[in-house]
């Protein structure tokens, strides 16, 4: 068997999936959806730089049901990604890295970062009924 | 551990670098953007909320605030320079052909500095234009 051929760790097709493993690839994921989504940032800038009619285009966009299926989608990524992040910088002080204070925290995180994106939404509702 | 027990000079564990003899300004680099991040990426969701829906020249007059338009301008720094440094190792980890991770990191590290500079370019035009 050539070293190409060896199975990697850690391993994944014998492994139970467990909350904290779930958690860290979800942190990964949410990352590179981010990244992906400062495409967004980007072109809502640049609308807005080039004028009233590239600005409102893009505001009708994001009012479509993809528009909106894309922002939800990067709502909960964002505030996934803060919550988890805060999570890794605790650990980074050496806290949090026993079992109990990893899953404690882990669900904390899943309840936060949730519980952020539905206040998010229901704010940006109650915003545009304001306008 | 008393003197001479491992294989690395007292100089080599003074230094503190390990044999990649880097890493430590990526690491040190990706908690400075995360940590400002946090209260950023709060002002900017409170921010876009409340410009839901709103019209034209009530986005430009937010952009167009000195304090806001600063805010931006970090925003942006932070997180094209946080999500670079994070793209890249997700690359290092998953990429092992190397021609392929090169072009790979390439490729990442030149669209975050473009989109971050066509993002700044834009801050300044709302703010100044």
């Amino acid at each position: 068997m050539s070293a190409s051929d060896r199975p990697l760790s850690p391993h994944l097709q014998i492994y139970r999936p467990q909350l904290t493993t779930i958690l860290s690839i979800t942190h990964r994921a949410t990352g590179v959806a981010l990244a992906v989504g400062t495409l967004l940032l980007t072109c809502w800038l640049i609308s807005a730089a080039l004028g009233p009619a590239n600005y409102t285009g893009l505001q009708r966009f994001l009012a479509s049901w993809l528009g909106i299926l894309l922002l939800l989608g990067w709502s909960w990524s964002l505030f996934y990604h803060l919550c988890n992040g805060i999570r890794h910088l605790v650990w980074d002080t050496g806290h949090w890295l026993d079992l109990k204070g990893c899953y404690a925290s882990g669900y904390g995180v899943l309840i936060v970062s949730t519980a952020l994106t539905a206040i998010a939404w229901i704010a940006g509702f109650t915003s545009l009924g304001h306008s | 551990m008393t003197p001479g027990s491992e294989m690395r000079s007292v100089l080599g564990r003074v230094r503190g670098l390990g044999s990649a003899k880097e890493g430590v300004a990526h690491w040190w680099a990706q908690r400075l953007t995360a940590v400002a991040l946090v209260p950023l990426c709060l002002w900017f969701v409170a921010s876009v909320i409340g410009l839901i829906g709103a019209p034209y020249p009530v986005f430009v007059a937010w952009a167009r605030n000195p304090i806001d338009a600063v805010l931006l301008v970090l925003l942006i720094v932070a997180t094209f320079h946080h999500a670079q440094l994070g793209l890249q190792v997700v690359i290092e980890d998953y990429v092992h052909h190397e021609p392929t991770k090169l072009a790979s990191l390439l490729l990442i590290k030149g669209a975050a500095l473009f989109l971050g500079l066509v993002s700044l370019w834009a801050v300044v035009r709302l703010a100044f234009g």
